[in-house]
């Protein structure tokens, strides 16, 4: 039995650190992701910890940091937010073909500019194929499980990626919650400690980490970061099966609320997911089959499962919390409607924008969706394949 | 206690609204509820309205989104009934819990499109002689406990008791003022419509 608590979205990440108490957390602050450093610092101070806590002048530092301790052979953490991971973007790469596997927690919140502190999913978009694997969170209880889970996933031998966490910034980050936790010996067992087969600090085998690498090799080091991505899907998988045991709290690569014998349904990530049930389940009630899924392995994109889960519907709405603003769809959206193309699924599905800087996403919003997937299943017919909800008119 | 509660908090910035929310979620997580405690976050400027929300619940709320048609409105400063829409989608079911000293006729002509139960508190009374400075937020709590039936009075007074030795530590000297002020809040609470 775990432990009832409540807590905001980042005082369980910030717990859940506590619990791994790694090597080193090198961190700058920036909202709304501030307060995982903030409180992870007073553990390191009031000793509960014994972590190397690093505070930095800036992101790109704390990148720099975690890469550093990484490549030496420690476990090395960090959490930023929007314009923080954008200071970070050179070294985000550097981490991912270096191998490294360093675990971020991400609050999203929308990249300036205008300024805004508000959450939307842009910061997380613009790093999707950086090869990070990336993890997104409903609320406080996601956050935390996904955290306790990640350093399995990263530091497995045939994935060596870093990891990223996602919560919704404000909305999950700072919404005190009822949350499970689990004991501190039990997270210790099963995050177990980091061995790395190579690192710079073992002075029996001399390496250099991140040369220079010309035409002759960088393609074929490109292709093993995507093997390992490829892999991380087995990886992902067995250590969901592992933490299910622990905690009887089941993770797939996406949630499916109400699918079975769903003909329309939304694909959506983070907090956005709990309202839609809602609105699934008051759909249920008055007879419409609506189901929902939610992504939470966004990185490796789990294409086929997706395919295989959407492709008998009469019509599908994919929710993108980032616009593009490409002319088309958002990523998400192009991401599923590539894997069903690919797998010879033909559902009619749209583009819904949402919630962009922080544009409070409401159960009519997500009502509004479900009722234009309805009259999209009875005719077939989609007037306009990249909408709007929530947007002022 | 019905099923869901939902409760919105309008204040002003450095009122201490936003923690009286969190309180809020805080006593009822621990008569065992499942509960959300969540402010609304603008440009933050000490004196700028601000709100802030509770959902209070049998089950495990999965809505993450703010209240637009509150069971309860508490209201911590009452020049917001001039500027601010409090009693919006405010249910007819429900109640407004005002600070203020106004009466009746006064109220009501500020809320004039508004039907439901009306509360008043003079927050700034309770709390000057129960403090001996003026932090409405706690006589705030005490009065929308009472209102909305949140927990046993005794259960309240027992639990925030705890409350305060943790939030207090470094000053216990104001842990028996705010309890006072808890105290003077559950019995000076009026229904005035």
């Amino acid at each position: 039995m775990g432990i009832r608590e409540r807590l905001s979205g980042n005082e369980a990440v910030a717990y859940g650190m506590r619990q791994i108490n790694p090597d080193v957390v090198a961190a700058f602050p920036i909202t709304p992701s501030t307060e995982i450093p903030q409180y992870f610092s007073t553990f390191v101070s009031n000793g509960t910890v014994d972590t190397e806590f690093v505070a930095v002048e800036s992101e790109h530092s704390a990148m720099s940091a975690c890469i550093g301790a990484e490549a030496a052979g420690a476990r090395a953490m960090t959490a930023t937010s929007a314009n923080g991971l954008s200071y970070m973007w050179e070294m985000i790469y550097i981490a991912s073909s270096l191998r490294l596997p360093i675990v971020m927690n991400l609050v999203n919140r929308a990249v300036s500019g205008p300024l805004n502190i508000h959450n939307d999913h842009s910061d997380a978009m613009g790093v999707r194929d950086s090869g990070w694997i990336m993890l997104f969170s409903e609320n406080n209880q996601e956050a935390y499980d996904n955290l306790i889970m990640a350093h399995r996933i990263a530091e497995h031998k045939d994935v060596l990626l870093p990891l990223m966490i996602c919560q919704d910034g404000f909305i999950t980050s700072h919404s005190i919650e009822n949350i499970e936790l689990i004991e501190d010996e039990k997270v210790k067992e099963f995050v177990g400690k980091y061995t790395p087969e190579h690192y710079l600090l073992n002075d029996k085998e001399p390496i250099a980490i991140g040369p220079l690498d010309v035409q002759t090799y960088l393609f074929e080091h490109k292709y093993q970061q995507a093997e390992a991505m490829r892999n991380a899907k087995r990886v992902i998988k067995e250590v969901a099966e592992d933490f299910e045991k622990m905690t009887g709290r089941k993770y797939s690569f996406f949630e499916e609320y109400k699918m079975e014998d769903a003909e329309i349904a939304v694909v959506c990530m983070n907090s956005t997911a709990g309202t839609t049930k809602t609105v699934v389940d008051s759909l249920r009630e008055k007879g419409v089959k609506a189901g929902m899924v939610k992504i939470r392995m966004f990185r490796p994109f789990p294409a086929e499962e997706l395919a295989e889960a959407l492709g008998n519907l009469k019509a599908l709405a994919v929710m993108d919390k980032s616009d593009s603003l490409n002319g088309a769809g958002g990523a998400l959206f192009e991401d599923v409607v590539s894997g069903m193309y690919t797998a010879k699924k033909q559902v009619p599905t749209v583009s819904y924008v949402y919630g962009i800087g922080g544009r409070d996403t409401t159960s009519k919003d997500i009502e509004e969706v479900y009722s234009y997937l309805q009259e999209v299943a009875k005719t077939g017919n989609i007037d306009n394949p990249y909408r709007y909800v929530g947007l002022r008119k | 206690m019905e099923n869901l509660i939902e409760i919105r908090w309008h204040g002003r910035g450095g009122q201490g609204a936003k923690t009286a929310s969190l309180l809020l979620a805080d006593a009822a997580f621990n008569t065992g509820k499942y509960i959300q405690g969540f402010p609304e976050y603008g440009p933050e400027r000490m004196g700028a309205p601000i709100t802030a929300y509770n959902r209070i619940s049998n089950e495990p709320i999965r809505i993450h989104s703010n209240i637009y048609e509150p069971d309860y409105v508490v209201v911590v400063d009452d020049t917001l009934l001039e500027s601010v829409d409090v009693t919006a989608g405010l249910k007819e079911s429900g109640a407004i819990v005002i600070n203020t000293t106004k009466g009746k006729e006064e109220i009501e002509k500020l809320l004039p499109n508004y039907k439901g139960s009306i509360y008043t508190i003079d927050a700034r009374k309770i709390s000057i002689e129960a403090l001996g400075k003026y932090f409405p937020n706690t006589p705030m709590l005490a009065a929308i406990v009472k209102v909305a039936n949140v927990m046993d009075e005794k259960d309240f007074l027992e639990d925030m008791k705890g409350s305060f030795a943790h939030k207090f530590a470094k000053k216990p000297e104001v842990i028996e003022g705010n309890m006072k002020a808890l105290e003077l809040a559950l019995s000076q609470i009026q229904k005035v419509k």
